[in-house]
């Protein structure tokens, strides 16, 4: 090819010496420029300060102004990894094992994030204690996204920065510390090693500080008969699985007594185990005077005053331990029927033996040591004395002392962390107004509370998903805590911001570790337990044997309450607790077990005493129910609260739930109830009450469940005694209904009687769910481990009382109306005539006063034969090949349809568009709450029918995971969010094409049944019969 | 037809001197004159209720279907309570201008106009529930068995509801055809009569070049008796379907095999009552007093009394199979109806639709003409109740006692049924005014065998 070939740009360029070539060459522009008048004005050329490179700076500055102008568009703050951390995998969710330790609850978590957000919390199911959350720890991540928390630390309500904060505060602490005056740390039971050791160190460098320790809602007695006889501040741990006969006298164990927890191993020995004839199972008494979750799951439940519990236990102490001048068997002025009672409990107590077990809730040192030394005499293997529970340590004398100390200026500082003394005090706002007065007074807390409204400082502290932690549970259990998500506002861990108060340049996290592997690990690995969440140890106390037979005094007891006054019983409920998590939308719309409502507490009043004070309970045109409203008049203080009537309440006794009643860092909506801590004088949890009518205004109930008894459909919940299941076949006490076909009864599940195909289920998986009830004790733990795993929205107060609760899964509670569920089937069974009829059936309506209590769980059916499915216009709901009955939220018009021919009546409408709506401000209505949505699972629009999916994410998840890993899905790896969640093991969710999983078993097991088998929906939930232990000894 | 002989017993169906252009002048007088102020202050009444039924539907759609009283349980109340009271309504149209024609039965065609118009304006309303029960009503389209670009959905035809779609817009679609068709030679007499060139503009095109030829009557007459034919069947099969919304439910008091008849019966008697409170009160403002006679309403009066009866027993036999089956929530369903919470609907459907048509064996009632309005008016809420006390109460209270709740309605869904109300009204007082209320071509086709006149002329009176 030419090298030397050249390009021209016009013919002169060929020519050999160009004119015009040369002329371009020598001149860029060939006309005259007319620079010279330009350059001739002098003045204006002289007059401009502008020069070329100025010119060409405003030139660039201009046209990038433009540019950037132009380019003006929304900008989205979603910043993508630079480098993607290895263990997000977006679309794939990471577990963290952690714990909670908020001064009421204290329990092993897993934790669910997605794309670096929590977004569920599930029981770490690997931690051997302390694994079993309830609801309100379930519900626990939805405080992590509460708008009303802190953003930074705060001084006299201004924000300030951290160095100034902690510069102020150390400067304070310097000066009482010179001058000696005494300063409090107020925290709840801490029962982390790490953290005791920082406060140690704080302790040191600032003698003047003392540490309190004070757990809103007590059990000092308890702990004091405990350290009385075992040398430390703990409760005896049980294992009521290995109980054969449990006596309960006031201990609600499935709700919240000493840290609760205890329903897996409750629910374990409920379940009849051994073969036919030979079966066996618990026997639990409960004696008490509110109706608790314990109660209700009782063989026999006994409502009677406190004071009658307290001569119970004395009676059956001195039954068993004779010797005991002071408390002779039959001295202890007990009824005849009470009496016979517990001769018939001694019985079994001593018949058990080592399997028996005695506990009591109520708050009495003397009692308390009783009932160690009755569980002792048995050497019940139930109790566990070697490792304790340390969760709570706090001595009523303790914040006595900080209360008078305030209120008489021998404190100067107060530290509190974890407590709210100016809501949980009985005269907390006192309190807060004392606390205006004091030199320092600093708040660690993740919201404003009730005693932050009078405290000059509020340390903004991460919520413990954001935290790190170590903890002590149980003697030689340990637990650990990890942050999930980095700490979305500008806080600090309460150790790291005592760490810094005393010039140490270590983390909390650090210390943790250092501590971990100098104290703790013996050796192990720091990795591991992290990862797992928890150690054990093998260390425990030294066995000690008690003196039985201690010197007891009993006149006090007795005697402080009188026979005719009335007892207003304080207690929790398991959707509430102490009230540390009241702005939780999800726990205020969590129906109590046992009431079924919501959104309230209220005055549990027995029928005899309803009637007495002429409360009133009624149901309103649209079904909502109303109460009337009672003056309570104690402790000099006046309180209005609504009443709800409560079968089963002791006479004499009246109930109110703790935790209501805040107003300070909470939503206006969630603002609801009445503060019951104002009664909690010297942490006496029975208090003397005078109880009027307040007047004729009826109080609104959001309740879910309006009618209480099951009107004799024994079909509905089947039950039998161990007795008969021992004894008769199946056919007697679990029998199929059946139907007339050509003049011959056929079992309505045979082929025979069905006018449907049934699906092709040979391949594929096909789920079923299996439901003890005899297991199931009615907590709810499912309930919101299904609102947090289906995105379930929460629709308030106003929505809840016109029944349009948007559940997809429900507790139904039934009481008896006669004494038993069998004497109620009996009643209807024997109606003979109209009138009788009318009669039987109206009476039937009617609760008892002292009622048998079931429970049972219902979700969605899945029926084979769906009636929904038939009768939707547009198929938005049909049937799935694994036996699911699917529900299209897009396709759905909203006709419901569905939701009227569902015998179940699980079916679910968003009667408006719950998400981004100010009319239901709860937590879709922030882009903070909305974090907490599972990005799985759709949020449904308005006008569109919902219901339980089976979590169908759940079971797709694990059939992609096992087909991606090549390999067969093992059984109990398909999973639901209630079954996962239950903490007893109730819900066994499967495939029954496994013909080995556990499914397959209980679905052909003889207990199990079809809710409404007459129906002819051939379901896909399994209940299984309920056995209840009420032989005679 | 005219030269039927008629027995001199049977009593005259048109009253009263009438010549062939009296009955011309009397069926066009009030389309020609002015409206009095009795149907201004009627009608302004009607447009206020229907308006203000018109925001409640707007405020219904624009916010949920959570304006309305509904929960959990009770998904259904007065939304279908309404849309079957409607439907239900509208059979007596049909029934009298359909089966009355081919049974010939000739006193039909002094009310066949009205009835069918009634018909017509009630389905309207009763169309009307369907779409804005919905929870998202924009997408109601989907009902419909249209090909479409989203996969391969179609509609489910195991559901009632599709089948409700359909029987409703063939209704509809059919009584309008057949009213119009019998308009069409009225349509011509006013065009013929008009004098203004608007309004003999708007009547040539109404009465689609109607020319009285012998051909056009001939067509006319084959018809006729064609629609006739296609809608008898339609009286019976589209209360049926509306029925089977109810029947082929799992529910403890829907699914009940008697719903077909007992509709039906449940229809006729309903919408003969409300042609009777139209009627008594048309006569009387439009002065079509030889027209709509003593007579008729006698006659309309058995009908009720026949069907209000059927419908009595129907009730009865509900209770007896309930109590005869044995089965526990079926009778329990049934024992709440009559003595639950919702006693009083049951009890006031019970005396409203089978005691007081009872009054009617009385012939001194029956020709009462305000009795027969009143029980009239007491027989169309007797039928409310009954479609209230189906729905609700069966819902209210099914198989598991922990759902149970009650039902209250609230403003919106009263004011949803009232602008129903309104708009019925409304619409019948346009038709009243402006179209032929008596099918004049028709009544002149007896005027010779049953007019009073000619009657006593041939009988030698």
């Amino acid at each position: 090819m030419q090298k030397d070939k050249k390009y021209w740009k016009s013919s002169e360029e060929l020519k050999k010496d160009s004119k015009v070539l040369k002329k371009f060459r020598t001149k860029e522009f060939i006309e005259k420029l007319p620079e010279d008048i330009f350059l001739s004005n002098k003045k204006t050329l002289e007059d401009s300060t502008t020069n070329r490179r100025d010119f060409l700076k405003y030139v660039g500055f201009t046209t990038a102004a433009a540019s950037i102008a132009a380019c003006e568009g929304p900008v989205i703050n979603s910043v993508p990894y630079v480098v993607q951390p290895d263990e997000i995998v977006p679309g794939n969710a990471n577990y963290y094992a952690s714990a909670i330790a908020n001064g009421f609850d204290y329990r092993n978590v897993l934790v669910k994030t997605r794309e670096g957000r929590p977004i569920k919390i599930e029981q770490n199911k690997e931690a051997s204690t302390f694994g079993e959350c309830n609801a309100r720890v379930l519900a626990s991540v939805l405080s992590l996204y509460d708008s009303n928390r802190l953003k930074g630390p705060k001084l006299d309500g201004e924000d300030i920065s951290w160095d100034e904060f902690d510069e102020k505060i150390i400067g304070k602490l310097t000066n009482l510390s010179q001058e000696n005056k005494r300063v409090i740390l107020l925290t709840h039971t801490l029962p982390s090693p790490t953290t005791q050791k920082i406060i140690d160190k704080f302790i040191l460098k600032y003698p003047n500080v003392k540490h309190i320790v004070y757990d809103s809602i007590s059990s000092s007695e308890t702990l004091d008969a405990f350290e009385s006889f075992f040398g430390l501040r703990a409760y005896a741990d049980y294992d009521f699985s290995k109980a054969e006969t449990i006596v309960s006298i006031d201990a609600d164990f499935l709700g919240d007594w000493q840290g609760g927890g205890y329903e897996g191993g409750y629910s374990k020995g409920r379940i009849p185990k051994g073969s036919k004839g030979k079966f066996s199972m618990s026997y639990h008494i409960q004696f008490e005077s509110n109706m608790s979750l314990t109660g209700a799951n009782a063989d026999q439940r006994i409502s009677c005053k406190q004071n009658v519990l307290k001569r119970i236990l004395l009676e059956i102490y001195s039954q068993i331990i004779p010797g005991n001048l002071n408390i002779l068997p039959g001295s202890n002025g007990l009824g005849e029927m009470t009496r016979k009672r517990v001769i018939d409990v001694v019985k079994r107590l001593k018949r058990s033996g080592k399997k028996a077990v005695v506990v009591s809730g109520i708050q009495n040192v003397e009692i308390q040591k009783m009932v160690l030394e009755i569980n002792q005499f048995l050497r019940s293997i139930v109790v566990d004395i070697e490792q304790p529970r340390l969760i709570q340590k706090g001595k009523n004398d303790g914040i006595k002392y900080v209360v008078d100390g305030i209120t008489n200026g021998s404190i100067h500082g107060i530290l509190t962390f974890g407590t709210d003394p100016g809501y949980t005090l009985p005269m907390g706002t006192d309190f807060v107004k004392a606390l205006e007065k004091i030199d320092l007074s600093v708040v660690f807390s993740m919201k404003e509370n009730e005693t932050s409204i009078g405290s000059k400082y509020i340390a903004a502290t991460p919520h413990y998903l954001e935290s790190w932690g170590d903890f002590e549970f149980k003697y030689g259990h340990y637990s650990l805590a990890q942050p999930t998500i980095k700490p979305l506002f500008n806080t600090r861990q309460f150790q790291d911001i005592i760490l810094k108060w005393i010039g140490e340049k270590s983390t909390y996290y650090s210390e943790i570790k250092k501590n971990w592997k100098a104290n703790i690990l013996e050796g192990n690995s720091w990795n591991k337990s992290l990862h797992d969440g928890f150690y054990i140890s093998n260390k425990k106390l030294k066995p000690r044997t008690i003196n039985l037979n201690s010197e007891y005094n009993f006149d006090d007891p007795l005697n402080t309450l009188t026979d005719d006054s009335i007892e207003l019983v304080l207690y929790t409920k398991i959707g509430m607790g102490d009230g540390c998590q009241a702005n939780n939308p999800w726990l205020q719309e969590f129906p109590d077990p046992i009431t079924r409502t919501t959104w309230d507490n209220y005055l549990t009043v027995s029928m005899k005493d309803a009637k007495k004070f002429g409360f009133k309970n009624i149901n309103i045109a649209n079904g909502g129910l109303n109460g009337s409203y009672a003056k309570i008049e104690a402790l000099g203080k006046e309180i209005v609260v609504p009443v709800l009537i409560q079968p089963g309440q002791a006479e004499g006794t009246m109930g109110l739930a703790f935790g209501y009643g805040r107003i300070k860092g909470m939503n206006e909506e969630m603002q609801v109830g009445v503060n019951s801590f104002k009664l909690y004088q010297n942490f006496e949890r029975i208090q003397n009450a005078k109880i009027t009518l307040q007047s004729n205004e009826y109080h609104e109930f959001a309740c879910i469940q309006l009618h209480n008894t099951l009107m004799g459909r024994g079909d509905i919940i089947k039950e039998t005694t161990l007795d008969v299941f021992n004894s008769k076949d199946k056919s007697y006490w679990n029998p199929v209904p059946v139907v007339s076909k050509n003049h011959i009864e056929m079992p309505v599940n045979s082929g025979e009687v069905d006018i449907w195909k049934s699906f092709d289920r040979s391949i594929g998986h096909h789920f079923n769910m299996s439901i003890d009830l005899n297991a199931c004790t009615g907590c709810g733990a499912c309930i919101i481990a299904c609102h947090s795993e289906n995105n379930v929205p929460v629709v308030g107060k106003r929505e809840v009382r016109k029944s349009r609760d948007m559940h997809w899964l429900r507790i139904d509670r039934y009481y008896s109306s006669e004494q038993s569920f069998e004497s109620d089937n009996e009643a209807v069974d024997a109606i003979s005539g109209l009138g009788e009829t009318l009669s039987v059936m109206d009476d039937m309506e009617k609760a008892n006063e002292n009622p048998e209590v079931a429970f049972q769980p219902i979700m969605c059916q899945h029926c084979n034969h769906a009636p929904c499915e038939t009768v939707c216009p547009v198929a938005a709901t049909s049937h799935g090949r694994q036996g699911q009955n699917h529900m299209a939220y897009n396709r759905c018009v909203g006709t419901r349809y569905c939701a009227n021919n569902c015998p179940y009546k699980v079916r679910r409408f968003n009667w408006f568009r719950y998400n981004k709506n100010d009319e239901f401000d709860y937590n879709m209505n922030d882009d903070l709450g909305r974090m907490v949505l599972n990005p799985d699972v759709v949020v449904r629009s308005r006008g569109v029918m919902e219901k339980c999916s089976m979590c169908i994410q759940m079971t797709q998840k694990t059939i992609l995971d096992a087909k991606l890993e090549g390999r067969k899905i093992a059984d109990g790896e398909f999973q639901t969010a209630c079954s996962k969640a239950c903490g007893s093991n109730a819900i066994v969710f499967g495939d029954i094409n496994d013909s080995n999983s556990k499914i397959k078993k209980l679905k052909v097991d003889d207990r199990s049944y079809h809710l409404l088998e007459n129906v002819g929906t051939k379901p896909n939930v399994i209940y299984q019969t309920k056995v209840r232990n009420k032989d005679i000894s | 037809m005219a030269s039927h002989y008629e027995a001199p017993i049977r009593k005259p169906l048109v009253t009263g001197d009438k010549t062939y252009h009296d009955v011309t002048v009397d069926v066009a007088a009030p389309v020609e004159g002015k409206p009095n102020r009795q149907w201004w202050i009627v009608f302004g009444i009607s447009l206020t209720v229907f308006l203000w039924g018109l925001g409640c539907i707007i405020y219904t759609i624009s916010t949920g279907i959570g304006v309305w009283g509904l929960n959990k349980t009770v998904g259904w109340a007065w939304d279908i309570t309404n849309f079957v009271w409607w439907v239900g309504i509208g059979h007596a149209g049909t029934l009298i201008s359909a089966v009355l024609l081919l049974f010939r039965q000739k006193w039909r065609m002094g009310i066949n106009r009205s009835a069918e118009a009634m018909t017509i304006f009630s389905v309207i309303q009763a169309g009307l529930f369907p779409i804005i029960h919905m929870g998202r009503p924009w997408l109601g389209y989907w009902m419909l068995p249209i090909p479409n670009t989203f996969g391969s959905l179609w509609v489910n035809f195991n559901s009632p509801l599709l089948w409700d779609v359909f029987a409703i817009s063939t209704y509809l679609s059919v009584s309008l055809v057949f009213w119009w068709t019998g308009l069409l030679p009225d349509f011509a007499m006013i065009r013929d009569r008009a004098v203004k060139p608007f309004q003999k503009k708007i009547y040539s095109l109404l009465s689609f070049g109607w020319s009285g030829r012998a051909k056009d009557w001939q067509r006319f007459e084959e018809v006729s008796l064609v629609l006739a034919g296609l809608a008898t069947p339609l009286v019976l099969s589209v209360h049926t379907i509306v029925s089977f919304d109810f029947a082929t439910s799992v529910i403890p008091g829907w699914h009940t095999t008697i719903f077909p008849p007992y509709f039906v019966a449940g229809a006729i008697f309903s919408g003969f009552a409300m042609v009777q409170t139209l009627l008594i009160v048309m006569r009387k403002v439009s002065n079509l007093e030889d027209y709509i006679t003593v007579q008729h309403i006698e006659l309309m009066n058995i009908v009720i009394m026949i069907t209000g009866s059927i419908v009595g027993v129907a009730y009865i036999t509900e209770l007896f199979i309930a109590w005869y089956s044995g089965v526990e929530y079926e009778q329990y369903a049934f024992l709440n109806r009559a003595t639950g919470p919702y006693w009083w609907a049951y009890w006031a459907m019970m005396s409203c639709n089978v005691f007081s048509p009872q009054f009617m064996w009385f012939k001194k009632l029956r020709t009462s003409i305000i009795f027969s309005f009143i029980i009239s008016i007491v027989v169309n809420i007797g039928m409310w109740f009954e479609r209230f006390v189906i729905i609700v109460t069966s819902l209210h209270r099914d198989y598991l006692p922990s759902s149970w709740t009650m039902f209250s309605p609230t403003f919106v869904d009263i004011g949803i049924f009232m602008g129903t109300v309104g708009f019925f009204f409304l619409l019948f007082l346009l038709y009243a005014k402006y179209f032929p209320v008596i099918a004049q071509a028709e009544v002149k086709t007896i005027l010779k065998s049953s007019g009073e006149k000619y009657k006593r002329i041939r009988d030698g009176k």
